[in-house]
C-alpha cells in the first residue's frame, strides 16, 4: 500500500480537472474522481455549460483511462436551494450576486468535501488556478495562481481554514499552455472548449433570460430616469441591469449612458454619463478572513471588486461587527452590490466579503 | 482505493460471471465450428445441429416444445418481442388493445407498453400491487376487459426480489382467454421454471443472470400465439426474429440454463440462509432501516432495503470504496437520485425511497462476506446521515 494520501478530485470532464487528476495519479496519490450533477434545465441540457451527459461521459472516460474509481453524485436539489435560490434572491434585492462563491463554499467545499472525507480521503483537489501555502504557525494561506490571467483565487475567497486545509490545487503553479501540454503528454482526450465566464446554469442564454424564466415577479418593467428625475425610457425589470452597464439601455443619445443606480423602492433605473459613475468607498458584509482573524488595525490592501477586475489600492478598516469599509486611493467605477470584494496582500488572499448597497 | 481492489461481489442480480464450463462449451463455436446455421454445406449443418440441440435443451428445461423457443439478443429483447409482437398480434386478430401490466415490471416491459400507448394507440393500465409489490390474481381478474390483449406480470422483481403468484395469475388469464406474459429474467436463475404448468403464454429469460454470457436471451411463445415480428429479414427463428443466430452464445445459454435448473437451484437453501442472516442483522443493527419486498416470497439470493434520509448513490460509492460491489436496485449511474418506479409503486415515501440498497448473493458468497459487510454498513449509513444533515 502506498504511503501517499488519498485525494478526491472534483472532475468536470474539462481539461483543467482532467489534468489535475492525471497529475495526482502520476505523483502516486490514491485518486478518486467525483463529478457533481448540479443543474439541468428541462429541455436545455444540450446548452447547459456544466454537467451535460457528454461532460459526464468524458469525465468517466478520463477516470477509466487513469484507472481511478469515478462516481457521479446528484446535488440538484441542494444546488437549487442554495446557489440558484440566493442568485434569484440577490437579484430581487437589487444586487448582482456571484453564485460561484456560494457554490464553492456550500456545494464543492461543503457537500463534496464532506463526501470526500467520508470516503476516507485526506484532500479534495480541483482544477482551480490558485495556490495553497502553509505558514510556520500551521495556518493555511490562499495564494494567487502564478499565472495572473488564470488566477481563480477570487472565487475561493469564501473558504475557511478547515476547508483549505483539505484542499489541493495541482494547477496553481501552471500556465494554461502548460496544462494543455500536460493534457497532450497524458494523452487525455480533452475537447477544447472556449473559456467562458457564463454561469454554469444559464444554459446558453444570459442571466436576464434566466431571471425571466425563474423569477418573473422580480422582472417588473419601470421607468428609466436621470438623477434629475427626467424620464428617458422604460426598463425590463431592475434585475436585468447592473451598475456601470452601458449596453442594452435602448436609449439613443450623443454620449453613452451608464447605469448609476437601481432604486428598488421606486422601481426606477437611474442612468447618467460616465463621469457620474464612480465611488471611492465600499462597505462589505461580514468578511471571511482566510486566517480566521480580522486585522486589528487599518491595513493597506489591494482589492478586487469583481472576478475580472483589476486590483485597486485602498485602506481597509475592519468594523467590530465583522464587516469592513474600504477607502480607495482613486474612485472606482462599477462597484456593484452583491459582488465579492476580495482583499489581497501581494499574492496572498486575506479574505473577502459581499459588497453592500 | 483502486477499481482493482479485491472486491466482494454482491450484485448477482445485475450480472454473473460466466461459468467456466459454459465458456468451454462455447469456445469451439467461435473458431472451428463457426458456420452459419442457414448454410447448406457442412459448416452450416454443424452450426444448425448445435442450434437445434440448444433449442431442445432449453425447451426441455422449461417443460415446453422446442418449436416454442425463440432465441433473442437478451432478456430485454425477449420482453420487447413479447409485449410488442403479441400486442400487435392481438390487435390485428381481434382488435384488442388493452394491456394490463404490473407497476413493478422491469423497464423492458414497462417502457415497451408505454410506447405502445403513446405511439400506437394501445390502452395501458397498471395493476394494483400490495406493499410487497405482489399482484393479486383476483385484481387481475377484476381488471380484465373484453378487449384486453395481454397481461404482463414479472415473475420475480429485480429491485425488491418479490415473487409473484404466476401460476394463479396465469390461471385467471387462461380462463378468460387472455394472453399472459411473464418476465422471468431474474427468476430463471433461482426458481424451477415450468412454463407449461405456469399457465404462461410468453416467458422471457436472459443468460447472463444465470452464469451464461451477456447478449443472448430466449422467449417462450406458446404454440398458436400470434407474434408479429419486430425485427424482419431472413426466416430465422420461425420467421419471428430475423438475423443470423449467435451460435456460441446460444450454446452457452443452453448449457448455463441446464446448470441453473439442475445445479444452481440446489444452492437455494444455502443462499436463502445467508440472505436471512443478512436481513436479520441489517434490520437489527441499523436504525431506521426497512426491508423492501416480500419477507418470504422473495428470491433466495435477494435482500433489498431502504434507509431513511440517505442517498442510495452516495451509499454505493462508500461501499465501493470499502470494497463491496452493491446496487441500489435500479441502474442509475448518472447519479440521479430519482426514486425508483417500483419503490414508489409499493408506497415507500420520499424520505425513505432514495436510500435504497440491493444486496444479491451468488456462487462465491460465503458467510464471512456478510460479516464483513456488516462491519462497514451500519457506520457508513450513520456517517451519511450525519453529513446529509449539514
Amino acid at each position: 500500500m502506498s504511503e501517499k494520501p488519498s485525494v478526491v478530485v472534483g472532475m468536470s470532464g474539462g481539461v483543467d480537472s482532467s489534468v489535475a487528476a492525471a497529475l495526482l495519479v502520476s505523483q502516486g496519490y490514491q485518486v478518486t474522481g467525483i463529478m457533481l450533477r448540479l443543474w439541468s434545465q428541462p429541455c436545455m441540457e444540450e446548452s447547459n455549460r456544466c454537467c451535460t451527459p457528454e461532460a459526464m461521459a468524458q469525465a468517466r472516460r478520463i477516470a477509466a483511462m487513469l484507472g481511478i474509481p469515478f462516481y457521479a453524485l446528484d446535488v440538484q436539489e441542494r444546488f437549487r436551494n442554495t446557489v440558484v435560490e440566493s442568485f434569484i434572491q440577490g437579484y430581487s434585492n437589487g444586487m448582482t450576486p456571484n453564485p460561484c462563491l456560494v457554490c464553492n463554499r456550500q456545494i464543492r467545499w461543503g457537500f463534496m468535501l464532506d463526501q470526500a472525507l467520508a470516503l476516507g480521503a485526506d484532500y479534495l483537489a480541483t482544477g482551480h488556478y490558485a495556490r495553497i501555502e502553509y505558514s510556520d504557525d500551521g495556518k493555511v494561506r490562499l495564494i494567487r495562481a502564478s499565472d495572473p490571467n488564470k488566477d481563480q483565487s477570487y472565487v475561493l475567497s469564501g473558504l475557511s481554514q478547515e476547508q483549505l486545509r483539505h484542499s489541493m490545487f495541482p494547477l496553481g503553479g501552471m500556465k494554461k499552455s502548460d496544462v494543455r501540454e500536460l493534457a497532450r503528454q497524458f494523452s487525455l482526450p480533452v475537447a477544447e472548449r472556449a473559456d467562458s465566464q457564463d454561469l454554469c446554469f444559464l444554459a446558453g442564454g444570459d442571466y436576464r433570460e434566466f431571471l425571466l424564466r425563474y423569477a418573473v415577479k422580480e422582472m417588473k418593467p419601470g421607468k428609466i430616469i436621470t438623477r434629475e428625475g427626467k424620464i428617458l425610457g422604460e426598463h425590463q425589470g431592475l434585475a436585468a441591469y447592473t451598475i456601470g452597464q452601458r449596453k442594452g439601455l435602448g436609449i439613443a443619445a450623443p454620449e453613452p449612458f451608464y447605469v448609476l443606480e437601481k432604486n428598488l423602492a421606486e422601481n426606477t433605473l437611474v442612468i447618467g454619463f460616465k463621469d457620474e459613475l464612480g465611488q471611492s468607498t465600499l462597505k462589505t458584509g461580514v468578511v471571511n478572513w482566510i486566517s480566521g482573524n480580522a486585522p486589528e488595525t487599518d491595513i493597506r490592501v489591494q482589492v478586487k471588486i469583481r472576478y475580472r477586475a483589476d486590483l485597486a489600492w485602498g485602506i481597509l478598516h475592519s468594523t467590530p461587527d465583522g464587516c469592513s469599509v474600504v477607502d480607495f486611493d482613486r474612485p472606482l467605477r462599477d462597484i456593484t452590490a452583491g459582488q465579492q470584494a476580495v482583499f489581497y496582500d501581494g499574492d496572498q488572499v486575506l479574505g473577502g466579503g459581499i459588497i453592500q448597497p | 482505493m483502486s477499481n482493482l481492489n479485491p472486491m466482494i461481489y454482491f450484485d448477482y442480480a445485475a450480472t454473473t460471471p460466466v461459468d467456466p464450463r459454459v465458456m468451454q462449451e462455447m469456445l469451439p463455436y467461435f473458431t472451428e465450428k463457426f458456420g452459419n446455421p442457414s448454410s447448406v454445406h457442412g459448416h452450416g449443418q454443424i452450426a444448425e445441429a448445435a442450434l437445434d440441440n440448444a433449442r431442445t435443451k432449453v425447451a426441455n428445461l422449461l417443460g415446453v416444445r422446442s418449436e416454442e423457443i425463440l432465441f433473442t439478443g437478451c432478456g430485454t429483447e425477449s420482453d420487447n418481442l413479447a409485449i410488442r409482437g403479441a400486442g400487435m398480434g392481438q390487435r390485428r386478430s381481434r382488435n384488442a388493445y388493452h394491456i394490463l401490466v404490473s407497476p413493478v415490471e422491469h423497464h423492458a416491459v414497462l417502457h415497451t407498453a408505454k410506447q405502445l400507448e403513446e405511439y400506437y394507440g394501445f390502452d395501458v393500465e397498471l395493476l394494483p400491487v400490495d406493499q410487497f409489490g405482489r399482484v393479486d390474481p383476483q385484481d387481475v381478474k377484476a381488471s380484465l376487459r373484453p378487449n384486453t390483449a395481454l397481461v404482463s406480470v414479472i415473475y420475480a422483481n429485480n429491485e425488491i426480489g418479490t415473487i409473484n403468484p404466476i401460476h394463479q395469475i396465469g390461471e385467471v388469464c387462461r380462463e378468460a382467454g387472455v394472453l399472459f406474459h411473464s418476465d422471468a429474467v431474474q427468476a430463471a436463475a433461482h426458481l424451477p421454471m415450468d412454463a407449461s404448468s405456469a399457465n404462461v403464454d410468453l416467458l422471457a429469460i436472459g443468460a447472463h443472470k444465470f452464469y451464461g454470457p451477456k447478449g443472448v436471451g430466449a422467449l417462450f411463445v406458446r404454440r398458436g400465439v400470434e407474434v408479429i415480428p419486430t425485427q424482419t429479414g431472413g426466416n430465422q427463428e420461425y420467421n419471428l426474429r430475423a438475423g443470423t443466430q449467435n451460435i456460441p452464445y446460444i450454446v452457452g445459454m443452453a448449457k448455463a440454463l441446464e446448470f441453473a435448473q439442475t445445479e444452481y437451484i440446489t444452492w437455494q437453501e444455502r443462499l436463502s440462509a445467508l440472505r436471512d442472516r443478512l436481513i436479520e442483522r441489517v434490520l437489527e443493527e441499523i436504525p431506521q432501516s426497512r426491508l423492501t419486498g416480500h419477507p418470504i416470497e422473495r428470491l433466495p439470493n435477494h435482500a433489498s432495503f431502504v434507509f431513511k434520509g440517505i442517498d442510495g448513490n452516495q451509499l454505493l460509492m462508500m461501499l465501493d470504496a470499502a470494497g463491496f460491489a452493491c446496487s441500489s436496485g435500479s441502474a442509475c449511474k448518472v447519479g440521479n437520485p430519482k426514486p425508483s418506479d417500483v419503490l414508489e409503486a409499493i408506497g415507500i415515501s420520499p424520505i425513505w425511497n432514495k436510500g435504497s440498497l440491493r444486496i444479491t448473493l451468488g456462487h462465491s458468497t460465503v458467510p464471512e462476506h456478510i460479516d464483513r459487510l456488516m462491519e462497514v454498513l451500519p457506520a457508513t449509513i450513520e456517517q451519511l446521515r450525519k453529513i446529509s444533515v449539514g
